[in-house]
């Protein structure tokens, strides 16, 4: 038996090996394409089920040898093209099998439409245009959202008021967005002639996009820009802040569930400028210094299915008193004093439904108080009585509150490959109250108050036909209840590949937008404004460096006239040509941008008696930004320059028939000049066991004290003109910000390495 | 009894072609690890990635041969610097997927996703630091815990300090220590078969560096 199973085993052993080498390998060879006939180089061919197959050379030639024989299947894969497979029969003669490769749009692969906008975020791809690090360190943005976006083309200088003014588009045309929805008041209240700050902190935001037209069919109610901003999902780690400055002091917490799935966080700051001024002269004389209390909160989910809750809450209560000369008597001063209250809630549910199903959920409410009133006085800064009406009619008391609810839902869905089609609606009632008193035309408590229900719909669909070839198709409708009207704004957008990193862009789009609640008050008969665009882009970008030039025709109609009576009859255009040059590699270290704007444009809206550029139009406006970070020193450098040529500007009057304004002055100021400074220095810069980590701050802006004008104001017959100037030629900032818990190293070194 | 026979006879001949198939996945899998250490250009290591994940595809169990499919794809990674990082990752992790899923929270395979990590967040640092430098500390962290005595996790984690700047905390003082380490591991450790055992040259010439 033993013998028997041996001899057998022996035999078996002897057939198998005698097998293997009586049978001849057989050569299977062939060449690989894509579909439009290119060889293809790298594509795996593998004979299924065995070891045996080989790889494709730039050739596209391939070639192995086998001993199997029979029915197999071969399969052909190369990256960023869908897999082959074919039949084939093995016999005793070399095989020869050839390939043709489809290319597979992929995310990664694809062009995205870039005409009309920034996108500075990793989401897709290496390079960004501007991160919250490259905001807090653009040397004249100081940590404002807004100031450093004005770096960007298309943005213009505008230094007497806050906001966007985007492509001849006055400030209320652009609107920001966070996590989907719009904000109401997304910057401090307005006071004339001076800028103020945006009200949200850079580094609650992980992306950017600033769109300066063109853009989805997904924001509406914005005739020029949208600013949209998503917040950050979960902190990397639990932290403590702190900041100290002559002008703030402010403290945090920042706490990450141990399971990194949820995390918390609360922050309060105040801000008092009355050292400052002290130091720093303002021409305004100060009666109740600038003072800010901002409290934040917030919660973050991660939910089962890689979902994401978010929750944020701020609210600030701040007050501010003016006084400045009366135009019209150099006997009298307004007085100008203003509290404002408001708080903002976001609360937004991102979820993945299966099946190639997302959901985008977002609700927000904001609701914004302000107490506003004007008081004549006089050299005893007495309340006076002139008797001059257009004196004494600049008294007055405003108590007015804005609140807006929203609540946007956006479904998404793949339908084949990475195309996408998502569509969902919106909703926002918005409530509008003003009383007004104003004693000297013996108006107490006049009550104006505007409810708008407005409902969106709207569906898009981005079409990758090919990855070098993408189209984005969407239409939006919408309603307001307050006008009784209604509007339908087609959007479509391509992209087309040209070369390596490079591609050409066109968008095209009809944008509308209600008009203000100032123009509501006195009639709420009056139709959506209008504006269409018309862009055509091109890129080279890759992770070094970035180059774009865009062209635009932006048409407006329906805007809204004033005078001689208030109705849709306005209109414009704008036009013109943006340059952007951004470098991260040339020289070492330093990261740096230019941007270049020509813009030409002119609107008949308001009281214009004719179409004219806007006071708010620079016809050439170019920045240079840069920095450099000193790892040595541990410490950076920013650097900033801006120049705008003069803006026009403009006094009317009504005509003695009172039909029309005519221009009874008007002329240019002189060109806008602001460079800028900072510097930050990072002592504990990675020190390992450092258990505090502290960055000091500088900054100059104006370091050669230009003077800036930005535009006149006249009195009340035009015989007198002044000069619009900031209150101070130059801001000076000093500040140390401590952590505990994380090493900011790693920021520096996003700097570096 | 004749049954019995047949039975055993079946059995021994089922365990002879187990066994030559088990041969022929070490002949191949020795064959191919020799091509990996002559491979010289980026065609090779296609080449020699594309025949582990054929030995891998048809052994259905084995984590080793997609482990070094997906290892010639970050030595790609290493040498080719103008190849797309994003689109290497992600051909890579779907090869790492297949070794996972055969022998999950292994420490080589957690090397292996650092690597990517780090040649993910090279491509620029200034924006992805944050995300794919934890990701690539986080790895080597879970390799270190999947096996204390594996010397590769610390001579990968030498090399990041070796890496970053001194100001930032790296450079080769700190460096040290843990290609120290590594080497220890290195000289202790006794690799099976087939099993990776790369680095201990490497750590040698990162120790020469260090002095």
């Amino acid at each position: 038996m033993k013998l028997f199973m041996k001899r057998w085993m022996s035999s078996m052993v002897l057939m198998v090996v005698l097998a293997n080498f009586s049978q001849a390998q057989i050569r299977v060879s062939g060449i690989t394409k894509d579909n439009r006939g290119h060889v293809l180089g790298g594509t795996n061919i593998t004979l299924k089920g065995t070891y045996d197959g080989a790889v494709s050379d730039s050739t596209g030639k391939f070639s192995f040898k086998t001993f199997e024989k029979g029915d197999f299947i071969i399969e052909a894969k190369n990256l960023g093209y869908k897999t082959v497979q074919q039949k084939v029969t093995i016999t005793n003669d070399a095989v020869t099998i050839n390939f043709s490769l489809k290319e597979e749009v992929t995310e990664l692969a694809a062009v995205s439409v870039t005409a009309g906008s920034f996108e500075a975020s990793d989401r897709k791809r290496a390079a960004t245009v501007l991160s919250s690090l490259d905001i807090v360190t653009t040397a004249n943005a100081n940590g404002d959202i807004s100031s450093a976006v004005k770096t960007l083309p298309g943005a213009q200088q505008i230094g007497e008021q806050e906001g966007l003014f985007v492509r001849g588009g006055a400030s209320y045309e652009t609107k920001q967005f966070i996590d989907g929805t719009a904000v109401n008041n997304p910057y401090f209240t307005s006071v004339q002639d001076i800028a103020q700050r945006g009200r949200f902190s850079p580094f609650l935001f992980k992306g950017t996009v600033f769109t300066t037209g063109g853009y989805s069919a997904l924001y509406g109610e914005a005739l020029s820009a949208a600013l949209i901003l998503e917040s950050i999902d979960l902190p990397d780690q639990s932290q403590a802040t702190a900041s100290l400055s002559p002008l703030f002091v402010g403290a945090g917490l920042q706490e990450l569930a141990k399971d990194k799935k949820s995390s918390w966080g609360i922050n309060y700051g105040y801000t008092n400028v009355a050292l400052y001024f002290q130091v720093v002269k303002q021409t305004p004389d100060y009666f109740t210094m600038p003072e800010f209390h901002t409290a934040d909160a917030n919660f973050r989910i991660k939910t089962k299915h890689g979902g994401m809750i978010k929750y944020y809450t701020t609210f600030s209560h701040n007050v501010l008193g003016l006084r400045r000369p009366n135009i019209d008597s150099s006997n009298y001063k307004n007085a100008f004093g203003l509290q404002n209250n408001n708080w903002y809630n976001n609360l937004s549910w991102k979820e993945n439904l299966g099946k190639g199903w997302k959901m985008n959920l977002g609700a927000s409410f904001s609701t914004n108080g302000d107490v506003i009133s004007q008081q004549i006085q006089n050299q005893f800064n007495q309340p006076a009585f002139t008797g001059a009406l257009y004196i004494d009619s600049l008294n007055f008391n405003l108590n007015s509150r804005q609140d807006l609810s929203q609540i946007k839902a956006v479904f998404e869905k793949r339908i084949s490959g990475i195309s996408t089609f998502r569509f969902g609606s919106e909703y926002w009632y918005s409530v509008v109250n003003a009383k007004y008193s104003t004693l000297f035309y013996n108006i107490t408590n006049y009550n104006s108050r505007l409810i708008d229900n407005l409902t969106a719909a709207f569906a898009e669909a981005d079409l990758y036909i090919t990855n070098g070839l993408a189209a984005k198709i969407g239409g939006r409708f919408e309603q307001s209840s307050l006008i009784n009207k209604t509007n339908f704004a087609p959007r479509i957008s391509l992209a087309y590949r040209t070369g390596k990193d490079a591609q050409m862009s066109m968008a095209y789009g009809e944008f509308y937008q209600k008009p203000e609640n100032t123009q509501l008050y006195y009639t709420t008969n009056l139709g959506f404004t209008k504006a269409t665009h018309y862009i055509i882009n091109y890129q080279k970008m890759n992770k070094d460096y970035t180059f774009r030039v865009e062209a635009f025709y932006k048409k407006y109609d329906a805007l809204v006239k004033t005078y001689p009576a208030i109705d849709n009859s306005g209109s414009g255009y704008a036009q013109g040509v943006e340059l952007f040059w951004r470098d991260k590699k040339t020289i070492k270290g330093l990261d740096y941008w230019i941007s270049y704007s020509y813009l030409d444009t002119k609107r008949d809206y308001l009281y214009f008696p004719q179409q004219l550029q806007p006071n708010f139009a620079a016809s050439h406006t170019a920045s240079v930004v840069a920095k450099k970070f000193i790892t040595d020193w541990k410490a950076g450098i920013n650097f900033s320059y801006t120049y705008a040529t003069g803006r026009p500007y403009y006094f009317m009057l009504p005509n003695s028939t009172q039909t029309k304004y005519i221009i009874k002055d008007q002329g240019t100021t002189i060109p806008y000049n602001n460079m800028s400074l900072s510097f930050e220095y990072l002592p504990n810069l990675g020190k390992k066991n450092a258990k505090t980590f502290l960055v000091l701050f500088a900054s100059v802006t104006n370091v050669l004290n230009y003077n800036a004008v930005y535009g006149y104001n006249y009195s009340h017959d035009g015989s007198i003109k002044q000069a619009i100037t900031p209150p101070a030629n130059q801001f000076f900032f000093i500040g140390c910000f401590f952590s505990w818990g994380v090493d900011r190293s790693q920021d520096a070194i996003n700097n570096n390495l | 009894m004749k049954k019995i026979i047949s039975f055993f006879i079946a059995f021994i001949i089922l365990q002879l072609a187990a066994t030559a198939q088990g041969e022929a996945y070490t002949k191949k899998m020795q064959q191919t690890l020799l091509m990996f250490d002559s491979a010289k250009t980026v065609q090779d290591l296609q080449e020699v990635s594309a025949t582990f994940e054929r030995i891998g595809d048809v052994e259905k169990t084995q984590w080793l041969p997609y482990y070094y499919a997906a290892l010639c794809q970050t030595n790609i990674g290493w040498m080719d610097t103008k190849t797309d990082k994003d689109q290497l990752a992600e051909h890579t992790l779907a090869i790492i997927a297949k070794a996972d899923a055969l022998s999950p929270n292994n420490s080589e395979v957690f090397c292996l996703k650092s690597m990517i990590a780090t040649q993910q967040m090279l491509v620029d640092p200034q924006s992805r630091f944050m995300k794919y430098g934890a990701a690539s500390t986080e790895a080597l962290t879970k390799a270190k815990l999947a096996d204390a005595s594996n010397p590769r996790p610390y001579y990968l984690e030498g090399a990041n300090i070796f890496n970053t700047p001194v100001a930032y905390g790296g450079g080769k003082e700190r460096a040290k220590p843990i290609f120290e380490k590594a080497m220890a591991l290195f000289n202790a450790a006794k690799p099976l078969p087939l099993y990776p055992s790369w680095g201990k040259k490497q750590t040698a010439d990162m120790l020469a560096q260090c002095q």
